[in-house]
């Protein structure tokens, strides 16, 4: 429903967003009219080709208000990894809490605030980079996100600065947030040399059918290392589109995860262009689903300059009727020589309904690269299950120790021992019988 | 680039002369008009000609696809001639009615049709711009009862046969390039194998345009009845001209219980020259389904020609326990483009399927491997492996690849590895300090990429293509 959201534009531009700045509202301007002129994507847009967004585009979304009730610290608690002294910023129904949020330890140089007051405090980062990033000329989503600037994360990492407890942005959709919208729209910029590790969480505190569009727009500059998670464990109704586009500058790295169990229907797309030379991208990520749950990863990997790698690891469990959707795309401009890109998918089929749509693709117009990709769709491995009852493990706990094996994989990856423990705890926990 | 890889691409295109012999060619355009023609100059029965313009008429509702990863200005369909006969060729003759300067042609091509200078054991039918001129083996193959002729001569003789099948892989209405084909299509290979029979030698098809201004649009049907085998093999060559010629086949086969196919194509068509201008449009459309239980059915492709290769050769695996198998090498330098794979549709429970496919770009050419494996919800106990390897020479061309990997069912189970590499230095290296050349080092590596693919081919077939395959990379290494 493309009127609903104009209408929804016009009273953004009437009251709510009247506070940004000129230039900010022009953007959300012309990315309106761009949302009009594309309209929502069907299955023949190659990009879209096994996720219909039918669901999404033919109900009527509000934008989100703020919470009738207050969302206290009690229920945030089963979401922040029992950890306190993180810098947290936390977005109810896609507006900033500042009661529930903490900035207090941030070292010097480094600049955390809820968008609003970005326009004040970094006036010129802002007016650089939103928007810039993650380009919606082409992009339905992105479009109508940046249609609805307003409100998000802003984090500046000064030069040299690290920062060594993890930054965590929360959104949160109340239970009363129903069939409403929240577009957050965040920007991660790192200068030279820079460190940090962001968490991107995003969860439903009841179980309406929200629709949450987030776009992340990120900056990691020369030498800079930004480790970033996002995790998408959103209500079981609902729907989550979210983007994070990364620029990425000479001998930067980006270490990314997603994991994502929850919604009905969730996409989530992870774009890095390595701009420099000497660059390293790392993405992992875990999709778990099941019910009749459709879950969509797209993944692009632009090599533009000489001497970079990526690592791309992703895997996905399926139970019920789930289906899986991977498209994970690298991309080797002319110039990137020596390029160094390896990409695998693994999904795991765990009942005879769910399945799977994996679209693996290498483009590459360099020739002095080394470039592979895999892909496996399979059930459990019989000689393993074999192998483990040979010992005297009997078959359901062979089952559930080889299932969860499947996902620990890739878990033990991530870098945060609060999250990896306790994503390992809730998978082994989700996979084994109690 | 090393100055070893690049002295490796510049022969030139044997193939590209032209025949002068006197033809009956249709003016240029496309019409209801033209589709009756054709048929009409066949002798065609009335079901056909209704089958031919149901396909113009759903054609005309169709938009040319433009979803493959290769570039081309817009094709008009009016200005080019659907139908070109030498003038010499009568229905039904015998080989030694021939005229000579044909079968000159043929001899010059390699493929010498008269009987006793042939090579035993491979029958050919030769097609020369539309029509067949030609197939020889006629009378032993009779003998075990199996039938192979031109289409034309086949929709005369044996009707049942060809209604049964004509349009059972490939319907009129598949995509634009097959409605286009069954709207006007001239003439191609049919072959029929009776039951429990094995085809005592290889049968072959020899495609040739000669003419200028036409397009080849010529249609193969296979069909192996329950318990047969046979194995098949095309080639094809045209003459060097500016202008870009389109060729848009369909081939279809069709596997009954317990039969095997085996089709091998050496596709060497004109490739246009070293700016990209002429050269042949090979849009094809080549489909199989193994209808019966136990069947199997094999590609083997070589791809070293045509200015732009469109095709997916594929296997529809309906029956139980059978088996599709994709193995390809494609080559492009200069200019060329290819968008080539497979589709593998599982269906019937415990169905396998097996891809190599080994892609070499040279100077400007891309390279794009595409292809769909999709495992039914009702297909339990599929099998899948599918590889693709790309191979880069020079820093202007482009290797891509994009699989859909489509699983419906648990028990399947479903790989896929691809990876994309160059030609060493230090490999070459080795092979110099061990006394090869240069040439002789980039030919041995690029053999043994593709190795597992010239194993599939037929003795005759796999030295010819590992030649082929010399011939496109020469002057791409230096």
């Amino acid at each position: 429903m493309i009127e609903s959201y104009l209408k929804g534009f016009e009273q953004l531009a009437s009251n709510g967003g009247s506070a940004a700045p000129d230039w900010a509202r022009s953007l959300r301007l012309s990315a309106i009219t761009r949302f009009e002129a594309l309209g929502f994507p069907t299955t023949k847009n190659e990009d879209w080709h096994f996720t219909s967004v039918a669901p999404i585009a033919e109900r009527e979304f509000d934008l989100l208000a703020p919470p009738a009730h207050r969302v206290t610290a009690a229920q945030l608690e089963p979401l922040t990894f029992g950890a306190t002294d993180w810098h947290t910023l936390v977005f109810v129904n896609g507006r900033y809490d500042a009661s529930l949020s903490s900035t207090k330890g941030l070292p010097d140089g480094v600049t955390l605030v809820p968008l609003t007051r970005a326009y004040e405090e970094l006036p010129l980062l802002v007016e650089q980079y939103l928007g810039k990033v993650a380009a919606y000329e082409g992009q339905t989503f992105t479009a109508l996100n940046t249609a609805f600037l307003d409100d998000g994360a802003v984090l500046h990492v000064g030069r040299e600065v690290e920062v060594a407890r993890p930054i965590h942005l929360l959104f949160v959709s109340d239970p009363s947030a129903g069939a409403g919208t929240s577009q957050p729209h965040n920007l991660i910029v790192l200068d030279r040399s820079a460190k940090a590790t962001v968490i991107e969480s995003y969860a439903g505190l009841g179980d309406g059918a929200y629709f949450t569009n987030v776009v992340t727009e990120v900056v990691v500059g020369d030498g800079a290392t930004l480790t970033h998670l996002k995790l998408q464990r959103e209500s079981a109704q609902a729907y989550h589109v979210g983007t994070v586009d990364v620029r990425q500058a000479r001998d930067s790295h980006l270490v990314q995860f997603s994991f994502a169990t929850g919604a009905a229907l969730s996409r989530t797309n992870i774009y890095t262009e390595l701009r420099g030379e000497g660059c390293g991208a790392t993405l992992n990520g875990l999709y778990l689903g099941d019910g009749e749950q459709h879950i969509d990863h797209q993944t692009r990997i632009e090599h533009v300059e000489p001497n970079c790698y990526s690592r791309e690891h992703y895997k996905g469990i399926l139970d019920g009727s789930a289906h899986g959707v991977f498209n994970g795309k690298v991309f080797v401009h002319p110039a990137a020589q020596k390029t160094d890109g390896k990409q695998t998918n693994n999904t795991l089929l765990l009942s005879e309904k769910a399945q799977i749509d994996t679209k693996p693709q290498l483009e590459i117009f360099a020739d002095d690269v080394k470039c592979t990709h895999g892909a496996t769709v399979g059930r459990l491995d019989e000689t393993s299950l074999f192998y483990m009852k040979s010992r005297g493990i009997d078959a359901r706990t062979a089952r559930e120790l080889l299932t969860y094996a499947f996902a620990a994989d890739v878990l033990e990856t991530i870098e945060q021992v609060e999250v990896r423990e306790a994503l390992e705890a809730a998978t082994l926990q989700r996979y084994t019988e109690h | 680039m090393s100055s070893s890889i690049e002295t490796l691409v510049n022969r030139e295109y044997a193939y590209g002369f032209v025949t002068d012999v006197e033809t009956d060619t249709l003016p240029p355009g496309l019409s209801e008009a033209v589709v009756r023609l054709i048929s009409g100059k066949k002798e065609e029965p009335a079901w056909l000609l209704e089958w031919r313009l149901r396909a113009y008429k759903r054609w005309l509702t169709m938009k040319e696809p433009h979803w493959p990863n290769v570039k081309y200005g817009p094709l008009d369909y009016q200005s080019q001639s659907y139908y070109s006969a030498p003038r010499s060729v009568k229905p039904l003759q015998s080989l030694d009615d021939v005229d000579p300067e044909l079968l000159r042609t043929y001899e010059k091509l390699g493929i010498p049709l008269a009987e006793q200078k042939f090579l035993s054991g491979v029958a050919v039918d030769a097609i020369f711009d539309s029509v067949s001129v030609g197939t020889t083996m006629k009378e032993e193959l009779k003998a075990h009862g199996i039938i192979f002729c031109s289409l034309g001569e086949a929709v005369r003789e044996h009707p049942e046969l060809v209604q049964k099948y004509l349009g059972s892989v490939v319907p009129h209405s598949d995509n634009f390039f097959a409605a286009l084909n069954a709207a006007v299509f001239s003439d191609g290979s049919f072959v029929y194998v009776p039951k429990g029979v094995r085809c005592p030698m290889e049968l072959s098809t020899y495609f040739r345009i000669n003419s200028e201004g036409t397009g080849q649009f010529e249609r193969t049907l296979i069909v192996a009845d329950e318990g047969s085998y046979v194995s098949y093999l095309e080639g094809c060559t045209a003459p060097k001209r500016s202008t870009s010629q389109l060729h848009a086949a369909v081939v279809e086969l069709v596997a009954l219980k317990d039969a095997t196919i085996k089709y091998s194509t050496v596709q060497n068509w004109y490739a246009g020259d070293k700016e990209g201008q002429g050269g042949i449009y090979n849009f094809v459309t080549k489909r199989g389904k193994c209808v019966g239980a136990n069947s199997k059915i094999s590609w083997t492709q070589v791809e070293t020609g045509s200015a732009i290769t469109w095709k997916y050769p594929s296997v529809i695996l309906q029956g139980d326990n059978s088996t599709g198998e994709f193995y390809s090498v494609a080559v492009v330098n200069n200019r060329q483009q290819a968008d080539t794979g497979t589709k593998m549709i599982h269906i019937g429970r415990n169905t396998k399927s097996n891809i190599v496919s080994k892609g070499i770009s040279a100077g400007h050419g891309q390279n794009s491997y595409r292809g769909q494996v999709k495992v039914m919800p009702k297909a339990v106990g599929a099998r899948n492996y599918t590889q693709c390897d790309s191979m880069l020479v020079g820093n202007e061309c482009g290797a891509h690849t994009f699989p859909y990997i489509e699983v419906g069912n648990n028990t399947a189970q479903v790989e896929h590895e691809a990876s994309t590499s160059k030609i060493g230095e230090d490999q070459i290296f080795y092979l110099k300090q061990r006394g090869l050349s240069a040439e002789q080092a980039v030919s041995m590596i690029v053999s043994g990429f593709c190795k597992e693919v010239f194993k599939e081919l037929p003795m005759e077939f796999a030295l010819e293509a590992q030649q082929l395959l010399g011939i496109t990379l020469e002057g791409s290494v230096g």
